[in-house]
């Protein structure tokens, strides 16, 4: 009826989504999402959250073909006028990703024709834990690779194709400065920090905006091993990621008070923090 | 798997489990069987110790939470255990279905719901919630999976429906929406100043009102003042929807009570002025007017946490269920005790069931006269309260709802729940939580 119909015929790449306007930022509603990692628990979310707001096509972009199609089904159930669609795709090997990102943002593509309403959120990532990776320099090399390098060859893909729209990816808080806990995986998450800002610097002034989430601890099926006091909800998560991201922030901290706690942890003088244990 | 404090929503106890997140659905009974026993959580909205393991294992599978198919023709809706109410009532509601029955929080899961077999305020015309399912599929603790409905296994669908997560673990659910005309409510507010003219007026209602509920001012003495709410579905195509805050203000919530207070705010000193300015309040909106459903069905889902109000010695609920016969007698003396204690509520609900039992084992929806009061923990003073009003539902021939329970004694359990022996047959040896080795032994 009235309500779901009229939100999911926004007109292109004009942010009048209602949902848009009724958060009161500037920011565009997509029409058009592409998410890579999509059975991420945050990346499910932040796309429930796009279609419900009026993005009218999702293309989901996965290692695993059945959990792909199991989030498809659910947004098909909710969204039943979205298009949403899946791929099966290599992740990390860069002829893959150069293929992937020509079909859905090169000439001729739906992404192309979307516009400035096309946003892509780049959201894998493995957390192998510390001590595993520390103990095998194959698993750091893996981890490196999945969570730094392949993530930011994605971004960079798709800075060269894309002409007009956002591309999201997902970093951490604890690529903000590398502790004994998990400097790899956030040593990994810094390179795709450092990788967004160039990309930023780059595009300055062009239609295409670049925006790092920093994610602080989430509850998510990949945290569920640590103590839950503290982790944030991923419902809420994803609220601020979406936000922030139609907003075309530069950085996105979520949940926002991670912006403090990182700005105090960054500034500690080494020989001080050295003798912290967290 | 992580050692985490869990407290219900009653907050009474705040000790250690171990949580294992089950994350798919091929692999819950192997998880089951390395983990047993314990017993699955959902969102900790039961009161008291029904879905609490201390030291024990909690099965969390709240992140499988998506929907599986909805049939537009005949609105039957297959999904998996951990999908919020909310979220059905939110993705339906603008395509004309809702849930046929819903509690007043619209913050539990579907396997939640089926556990407790909860009501709503429309108990009389459309039953509870198990009434609206169609199948549900079971992983016991063996790895055996069951799968049952009302003419399928109906032995395991009655103990199912309303029993506490003890038959299996709930991973999937078909249920049948209601169609409506959209998510609006045409709602009336009534003043009552005793429990007479209650009844009247509700049985007034209940012949042309789908929704009926009142809340009642349980600190006044004398005259039982109250507010009847009643209410029917409404088509309103003029009216746009409330701001999309489902989008984002959903997730973000209202306001949320920040911390828990030192002490409870609801106390002898702030309770006659709470209630006051609350009946003020209502009498103000006396008359029809056209709501969301939101505010009508779930008005505390507005205020997030609103059980740390209590403070850091948490709350008990006591809600009844008393034959119609002796209900009126049996609400006075409970309402009589109450005053005499002091200890007072502000959350006092009162309303007549419809005239058919549940279908669960273990449900509690049943004909007669349902009363719920709240009462901040102060020790042994509250302990004693509650003793007293227990003893006057038992003689009612009455029944406490296990969903808010967290200290009824077995003999009232077994007189309110005669099917209590037949439930056992059914349960699976390796589901246990602290409110079953209380009540069922084990």
């Amino acid at each position: 009826m009235s309500g779901i119909v009229s939100r999911v015929t926004g007109s292109k790449g004009s942010g009048s989504g209602s949902g848009a306007s009724s958060r009161g930022n500037s920011g565009t509603w997509p029409t058009d999402v592409v998410v890579i990692g999509a059975t991420s628990a945050i990346a499910e979310q932040c796309t429930r959250l796009w279609l419900e707001g009026g993005a009218s096509t999702a293309l989901l972009i996965g290692r695993d073909e059945a959990r792909l199609a199991a989030i498809a089904t659910d947004l098909g159930v909710r969204f039943p006028s979205a298009a949403v669609t899946t791929l099966v795709a290599d992740l990390v090997s860069p002829a893959s990703i150069a293929s992937v990102v020509a079909d859905f943002a090169g000439p001729g593509s739906a992404g192309a024709a979307a516009g400035a309403g096309l946003t892509v959120l780049v959201a894998h990532g493995s957390m192998t834990e510390q001590e595993v990776s520390q103990a095998s320099l194959v698993e750091a090399a893996s981890v490196l690779e999945v969570t730094g390098v392949s993530p930011s060859l994605w971004i960079e893909a798709a800075a060269d194709t894309m002409t007009a729209g956002t591309i999201a990816v997902i970093g951490s808080v604890a690529g903000d400065r590398g502790r004994k806990k998990n400097y790899i995986y956030g040593a990994a998450k810094a390179l795709i920090e450092a990788m967004a800002e160039g990309l930023q610097h780059r595009l300055a002034g062009s239609a295409l905006r670049v925006v790092l989430v920093k994610p602080g601890p989430t509850a998510t099926p990949m945290t569920a091993s640590m103590p839950q006091k503290g982790l944030a909800p991923v419902e809420a998560v994803a609220g601020e990621i979406v936000a922030g991201v139609n907003a075309g922030r530069a950085v996105v901290y979520a949940p926002l008070k991670w912006m403090l706690i990182m700005g105090v942890v960054r500034n500690i003088p080494s020989p001080v923090f050295n003798k912290l244990d967290f | 798997m992580s050692r985490q404090k869990v407290s219900s929503w009653g907050r009474l106890s705040d000790a250690e489990h171990t949580v294992v997140p089950i994350t798919s659905v091929e692999g819950a009974g192997a998880v089951l069987a390395a983990t047993a026993p314990g017993i699955a959580r959902g969102m900790e909205r039961s009161y008291g110790d029904a879905a609490l393991n201390p030291g024990g294992t909690l099965w969390d599978a709240r992140s499988l939470n998506r929907f599986l198919a909805f049939d537009e023709e005949t609105g039957i809706l297959r999904c998996e255990p951990g999908v919020l109410l909310r979220d059905i009532q939110q993705t339906f509601s603008g395509r004309g279905w809702m849930l046929a029955v819903t509690p007043g929080t619209s913050v539990v899961t579907v396997a939640g719901a089926i556990a407790n077999d909860v009501h709503g305020k429309n108990h009389a015309t459309r039953g509870t919630f198990a009434d609206h399912v169609q199948s549900i599929t079971l992983v016991r603790t063996d790895g055996s999976v069951i799968t049952c409905g009302p003419s399928l296994e109906r032995e395991w669908f009655e103990a199912t429906c309303g029993g506490l997560g003890l038959t299996g673990l709930i991973v999937e659910a078909s249920i049948r929406l209601k169609r409506v005309p959209g998510p609006w409510l045409l709602a009336e507010n009534i003043a009552y100043q005793s429990l007479a003219e209650f009844f009247t007026l509700s049985d007034e209602s209940e012949a042309e009102f789908e929704h009926v509920v009142s809340w009642i001012d349980i600190t006044t003495d004398g005259g039982r003042r109250g507010i009847l709410s009643r209410a029917n579905p409404t088509p309103s195509p003029h009216r746009p929807l409330p701001s999309n805050a489902t989008v984002l203000g959903g997730v973000r919530g209202g306001p949320t009570v920040p911390f828990v207070p030192p002490f409870s705010l609801v106390n002898k000193a702030t309770l006659p002025a709470l209630n006051r300015a609350y009946y003020r309040m209502q009498r103000l909106s006396l008359g029809s007017s056209v709501v969301h459903y939101k505010p009508f069905f779930y008005p505390l889902d507005a205020i997030q946490e609103w059980n740390r109000a209590y403070g850091p010695r948490g709350f008990f609920q006591h809600q009844c269920v008393l034959p119609r016969s002796v209900g009126a007698e049996a609400v006075a003396e409970i309402l009589g005790h109450v005053a005499a204690s002091g200890q007072g509520s502000f959350l006092g609900v009162l309303k007549t069931m419809g005239d058919r039992s549940a279908l669960g084992m273990l449900s509690y929806a049943r004909p007669g006269v349902n009363l719920t009061i709240d009462f901040p923990n102060l020790g042994n003073s509250t302990l004693r309260l509650l003793t007293r009003l227990d003893s006057v539902v038992e003689q009612a021939g009455g029944r406490l709802y296990l969903a808010k329970d967290a200290r009824m004694p077995v003999s009232l359990f077994q007189a309110g729940y005669p099917r209590w022996q037949e439930f056992l047959q059914y349960k699976d040896p390796g589901m246990s939580s602290e409110m079953s080795r209380r009540l069922l032994g084990s």
